[in-house]
């Protein structure tokens, strides 16, 4: 049951603290987001700029790169993803544990960027992952970043704990582990998980055909 | 330092049969090429690098290039036997026609070296090996046991061309995965078709996108189909 904002302002003068079960689940959420330490191009050197003093990402609760999947929170897809590398990053993916959110960083990582019409570069890291926060910029500045960071921790926020809205990771019938593709003869087989990336039906509409197969 | 046609020359003389020619670069640069004969290579290219007047001790970069197939139309004057009537009269006059005639260059692979002298602070000299052909007997020596620079370069040219080299330390792919059996540098590749939409399309990529445009429209009608 939410609070009225106003009372819980007055309350919180008087020396009282209300919240709800949910507010707080989510603030806690939001306030810890361990990034995966892995970079994997030259958005990677913006990601560490990110960190650094000027920027310091740990005004959001996100300083603690942890070098191990198991006890990450998000993975900032933050360069190019080349074919050779797609199957490592859904590896690695499926190895974190829930929740667990993807920010897709840069022009290469949302859609192939420069490289879309080359042979050797994923065109975008969505196709086999679902990503939360997609950034364009090639690369984004560290202000992209924080940005995206607070986008988020919106969505967090946005999030209840029960319902249609539920988050992934409360929600049982949800996919926890995703198909790591193989590295094929001539491509990487699938070429995408259309469960998590829909084939779209026209250019520019944004209309999309959800679950359809690969023609 | 020496021109292109005295190193010729200076390898004639220390490896008798090298068969080296001169590729000439007909750009303001000039900057000609020899093409070794792969048998002899080794030995030309041990002589380049131990030559006291050479010194050739630096290889700065190898590249691959493919050459396609090539028909060439030749025009030949070719004298035939015409009957004719001449006057009323039949006769076979001897007659000259120009023909044009095709014929099938065969394609082949190339690896092209640039070295350099530190020591005598020249160069480049650059040499080229041509492979038989291009689909099986695409075999040329690998010049890693003489500059350990190349090993890593003509692993990308057998990776991305295809060239298989003789001799080479540890001939892996380099760049793309093992199980990947295509050379993407080759002229005849064929990239896989994997991106569904591009937002700037245009030309042959316009094309492909339509294509998907209409499959993904198909693929919505059949599953709205289903859901009635």
């Amino acid at each position: 049951m939410a609070v009225d904002k106003e009372l819980k302002i007055e309350l919180g003068k008087q020396g009282v603290f209300v919240t709800t079960i949910e507010e707080l689940y989510n603030w806690g959420r939001r306030s810890s987001i361990w990034p995966m330490q892995f970079g994997l191009a030259c958005c990677a050197i913006e990601m560490i700029a990110t960190t650094m003093a000027r920027y310091d990402l740990a005004r959001f609760g996100a300083e603690v790169f942890r070098p191990s999947p198991r006890q990450a929170d998000l993975m900032i897809i933050s360069g190019t993803v080349t074919k050779k590398m797609a199957p490592q990053v859904v590896r690695l993916y499926n190895q974190m544990a829930e929740p667990r959110y993807v920010i897709a960083m840069g022009a290469c990582a949302i859609s192939g960027g420069p490289f879309k019409q080359g042979y050797n570069v994923l065109k975008g890291i969505d196709r086999y992952i679902p990503v939360d926060v997609h950034i364009p910029g090639c690369p984004p500045r560290p202000e992209a970043l924080l940005q995206a960071f607070m986008t988020l921790q919106k969505k967090i926020d946005g999030q209840s704990l029960t319902g249609e809205n539920r988050p992934r990771h409360l929600n049982a019938d949800a996919p926890g582990e995703f198909p790591v593709p193989v590295q094929g003869e001539h491509d990487l087989e699938p070429p995408a998980n259309h469960l998590v990336w829909p084939l779209p039906v026209k250019q520019g509409t944004g209309n999309c055909v959800q679950g359809s197969e690969k023609q | 330092m020496k021109t292109v046609e005295q190193i010729k020359a200076a390898i004639e003389a220390a490896v008798p049969g090298a068969g080296v020619t001169i590729v000439t670069n007909p750009s303001p640069s000039a900057q000609h090429s020899l093409l070794l004969n792969p048998s002899q290579a080794i030995a030309v290219a041990n002589f380049l690098r131990e030559d006291e007047e050479l010194a050739l001790d630096f290889l700065s970069n190898v590249t691959g290039v493919d050459y396609l197939d090539k028909e060439v139309a030749e025009k030949v004057k070719v004298t035939k036997q015409v009957a004719k009537t001449v006057d009323g009269v039949e006769q076979t006059i001897e007659e000259t026609v120009e023909e044009t005639r095709k014929h099938l260059e065969p394609g082949h692979l190339e690896a092209v070296y640039h070295l350099f002298s530190m020591r005598k602070k020249h160069g480049p000299v650059v040499l080229r090996m041509r492979t038989v052909n291009r689909t099986d007997k695409v075999e040329l020596p690998s010049f890693t046991p003489i500059w350990r620079s190349a090993e890593f370069q003509e692993r990308e040219i057998f990776d991305l061309y295809g060239i298989v080299f003789a001799g080479h330390p540890d001939l892996r792919r380099l760049l793309m995965w093992p199980e990947f059996k295509d050379h993407p540098m080759r002229k005849d590749y064929v990239e896989p078709d994997d991106f569904e939409y591009e937002p700037t399309a245009h030309d042959s990529v316009m094309a492909r996108a339509k294509s998907h445009e209409a499959a993904g429209e198909q693929a919505s009608l059949s599953s709205a189909e289903a859901a009635r």
